[in-house]
């Protein structure tokens, strides 16, 4: 299994950059789904072939939330504040993608030193952990939409919940509730301030929030 | 110790009823002042009965945070810093009931006594704590709860000023306790007080932490800034409750932290006493150039703590060089001058607010001739003036006379140590003490002369009125407990002796205990021409009644020399009184004189004004706080409101720090 392990991890990979690359705020939404689908496929594939019960209702309920729920409701929250459907990204398009390739080298680079020995399923899982993560905050930082922000966020997380991966494959349920009441929190703040940007300021772009300074 | 927790009790459910019934001020305030008498009779009982058996009580419960127990207990130390503290607020609590209500807006009566009471269980709580942190709690919550009450009359821009310094004042105190009390509890990794430890060398280090930090709140100077803000902005028998007894937890801590240093190098014991010189001396003199009579009691705070400074740095001198007479003698005419202190300071600052509750002003030269439509008030400020200055048959003399009598029966052992330097020791201590209550008397002819003798200076103070009848109790009370104390004075040698010798360390107690029947003579000698010299004075005024009662007592004007139109304003002023002190020290107080002098034959207009900046706020922390402030100003760059950037701060700091340690 631990070949088509590396295959999700590769995809993973490529929905990050896809994520960096594109224009468009549907096509971000659906990578963020997309890989939602890949993470909840990892426990299952780290375990293979004795799945428990747990596991599985585990991995089943990780795809609902981070597959169907939250980008529904991140397309729901687009719909409701009239987003435009073009992202507005600070730092462009191919720079991005130039950026998250050295960002990959550098997770290469820190991986490779740390500490890691229970890495017995592939050597790739660490990296591809730090890349997501380093992947959600350049999102963060150089889009402009709020829904942009969430979904780097999403990126952050599924990240982090790799990285969790990595370490507890023993005890995953900790993780994984730490995990999902991250993002749950996470969508709920940043849903609020969508509301409530678009509300205050007709405009979703939180560039505007530097207005609130004193 | 039960009675000790009942009182803690009561005073918190005073402070929840009060803040619950904020809607209805009569009622929030009855409770409020009921709780902190019933928690302040209890408190004292508890003290009392510590003192009466000289057994330490205490009890420590469980408590559910890290490095700390629930550790109480009350010691003749704690005891003695119990009483005043209790019959202080107990007696501020009776006086503030009607004083709120006459002055204060409706909305801030509940939570002021909520405060109140708040404050008053936390400074008991100070006292009796016996583990690091919950020292520091209630040390905090005490400083909160103060600070709150310093802003009850919060709509005036200058009374926030106040409570911002004040605040900031207590906040970089409070750290420097933190380092102590983690520095004393590092070697064994507790913070209970029984458990710390002092690494070799390190006790200068922590006494010169603990001299700033509780002398923060004591108001030494040059830390005393805070203290002529706070004091005149809080309502009166808040300022007499703080200034009363709230700065003396400072000298508490200090006296507690000296406890935990064994051996003292005699530095310390020279550098309390030039800082208790310094800010006696620098007290009274500010206090003689003001203006608002608060202000005026707020710097002869600074001056009182100094003379506790003076007599615990001769106590501790008197530890470092093995000087039986000047340890007991220091520490207990300190320990009586925190108890005289209160006393006086309290009465003080209440007949403050009793003056300007019957005037609506506290400006000195706007007063004048108030003894004659506020008598009581009048009467207890003057036996409150004395007692301040120091003045026989007035307790502030014996407690004075205590140290004094530390210095002069070391000095004048023929077999004294030759290794001490006696000539500086006997200037800073007799000279200064002599300096300091000749400035005071000055300083309260001045006020009393000013505010309740001559005519009326404005029309405020020609319609005065009497305070109301609780206020008045309050006063007279504390007014007799001053004589008391005085006509009592040797038995406090034997009522301050446990507490003395919880201070001095273990193998100097005996040599100590020993001083008590040595200094008895002069103390029953000074108490016994108390005595007759009242006795005189009764029989005097007895007589001079009788005398008079035969022939009718007439009130004529002042013989004016035959000038036709004399008026009020002709009267000497407070600032003309005090003009040639002040200028005599006017390199120290830098007076600000704008002067607009009558000019030609027949002048129009002409002016004179004066004022007398704080010297170390202006040239000390002033230009301190505005760099700071400059500074800060320069890192609002950072703060621009980008959603983006901050995010960046963080993945910034994450990949430097990933690099650092993996790359």
């Amino acid at each position: 299994m631990a070949l088509w392990l590396d295959v999700i991890l590769v995809l993973l990979i490529l929905t990050s950059l896809w994520l960096l690359g594109s224009s468009r705020l549907r096509a971000c939404i659906q990578a963020v789904a997309f890989q939602g689908i890949m993470l909840g496929l990892i426990p299952l594939l780290c375990a293979w072939p004795d799945i428990t019960v747990r596991l599985a209702a585990v991995a089943v309920l990780s795809m609902v939330v981070k597959a169907i729920v939250l980008p529904g409701m991140l397309r729901r929250a687009a719909r409701e504040a009239n987003v435009r459907y073009e992202v507005q990204p600070l730092i462009g398009f191919t720079t991005s993608l130039l950026l998250g390739i050295v960002l990959w080298g550098l997770a290469m680079h820190v991986s490779r030193q740390l500490p890691v020995t229970m890495l017995h399923v592939t050597p790739l899982l660490i990296p591809v952990a730090i890349f997501t993560i380093f992947c959600g905050f350049l999102l963060i930082v150089s889009r402009n939409t709020a829904v942009m922000q969430v979904i780097g966020y999403l990126a952050l997380e599924n990240g982090i919940y790799v990285f969790g991966w990595a370490f507890a494959i023993e005890d995953p349920l900790l993780v994984e509730m730490g995990v999902l009441l991250d993002v749950f929190v996470a969508v709920f703040v940043m849903g609020i301030m969508i509301y409530r940007l678009s509300r205050e300021f007709d405009t979703i772009e939180t560039d505007e929030l530097d207005s609130l300074k004193e | 110790m039960w009675l000790f927790a009942a009182g803690l009790t009561v005073l918190s459910a005073g402070a929840l009823l009060s803040l619950l019934l904020s809607k209805a001020p009569r009622l929030a305030s009855w409770t409020g002042s009921a709780g902190a008498v019933g928690g302040c009779l209890l408190a004292i009982a508890a003290a009392i009965g510590v003192l009466w058996s000289g057994e330490s009580a205490g009890a420590t419960l469980a408590w559910e945070v890290p490095l700390g127990s629930l550790a109480v207990e009350i010691d003749p130390l704690a005891a003695v810093f119990i009483i005043p503290i209790a019959l202080v607020v107990l007696i501020a609590a009776v006086y503030g009931a009607p004083y709120m209500q006459g002055s204060y807006h409706a909305s801030t009566v509940g939570p002021s006594w909520f405060f109140f009471n708040l404050l008053a269980a936390t400074m008991l709580l100070v006292v009796a704590a016996r583990s690091g942190l919950l020292f520091l709690v209630a040390w905090e919550g005490m400083s909160l709860a103060s600070f709150f009450l310093v802003l009850t009359d919060h709509r005036q821009e200058s009374v926030r000023r106040a409570g911002w310094i004040y605040l900031v004042a207590m906040h970089l105190g409070t750290a420097c306790l933190l380092v102590l009390f983690l520095l004393l509890g590092r070697s064994s990794g507790s913070l209970e007080f029984d458990q710390f430890a002092v690494e070799p060398g390190l006790a200068g280090v922590l006494f010169v932490l603990a001299l700033i930090g509780f002398g923060t709140k004591a108001g030494f100077m040059p830390l005393h800034v805070w203290l002529p803000e706070a004091h005149p902005a809080a309502p009166s028998h808040v300022s007499a409750v703080m200034s009363g007894v709230m700065i003396k937890t400072g000298i508490y801590g200090l006296l507690r932290t000296v406890t935990f240093l064994p051996e003292l190098p005699s530095w310390c014991g020279w550098t309390l006493l030039a800082v208790g010189v310094l800010s006696g001396i620098g007290g009274v003199l500010f206090a003689l150039a003001q203006h608002d009579v608060k202000s005026l009691l707020a710097y002869h705070s600074v001056e009182n703590i100094g003379i506790i400074g003076i007599g615990a740095g001769v106590g501790l001198l008197g530890i470092s060089y093995d000087i039986p007479a000047m340890a007991f003698l220091g520490f207990a005419g300190a320990l009586l001058h925190v108890l005289n202190h209160a006393l006086f300071k309290s009465l003080l600052f209440l007949g403050a607010g009793a003056v300007q509750h019957g005037t609506g002003t506290r400006d000195i030269d706007r007063l004048g001739g108030l003894l004659k439509t506020m008598p009581i008030t009048g009467g207890t400020f003057f036996v409150g003036a004395c007692a301040i200055s120091g003045l026989p048959p007035l307790n502030g003399f014996v407690s004075e006379w205590m140290i004094y009598l530390g210095v002069l029966l070391s000095v004048a052992e023929p077999a004294r140590d030759a290794n001490v330097a006696w000539a500086p020791l006997c200037v800073l201590v007799i000279g200064s003490l002599a300096l300091i209550g000749g400035l005071a008397s000055a300083c309260f002819t001045k006020a009393f002369g000013c505010m309740f003798l001559g005519e009326p200076r404005s029309e405020q103070a020609r319609h005065s009125h009497e305070a109301g009848r609780p206020m008045r109790a309050a006063m007279v009370t504390l007014a007799a407990a001053c004589f008391v104390v005085a006509l009592s004075g040797p038995v406090f040698l034997f009522l301050l002796r446990p507490a003395v010798l919880t201070i001095v360390p273990p193998g100097a107690r005996e040599a100590a205990a020993a001083v008590v029947p040595q200094s008895l003579g002069p103390l029953v000698g000074v108490c016994v021409i108390f005595w007759a010299t009242l006795a005189a004075v009764g029989l005097l005024s007895w007589g001079r009644r009788k005398m008079s009662s035969a022939g009718k007592v007439d009130g004529v004007p002042t013989w004016d020399c035959g000038y036709a139109a004399p008026t009020p304003r002709m009267q000497y002023t407070a600032s003309s009184y005090a003009s040639p002190l002040v200028i005599l020290f006017r390199l120290l107080l830098r007076p600000r004189i704008t002067l607009h002098p009558p000019v030609g034959l027949f002048p129009k207009q002409a002016g004179f004004e004066s004022e007398t900046p704080d010297l170390f706020a202006q040239y000390v922390f002033g230009p301190t706080f505005a760099g700071v402030a400059w500074i800060a100003s320069k890192l609002r760059r950072f703060q621009h409101g980008r959603i983006q950037l901050y995010v960046l701060y963080i993945a910034l700091t994450i990949l430097v720090l990933l690099i650092w340690k993996l790359g």
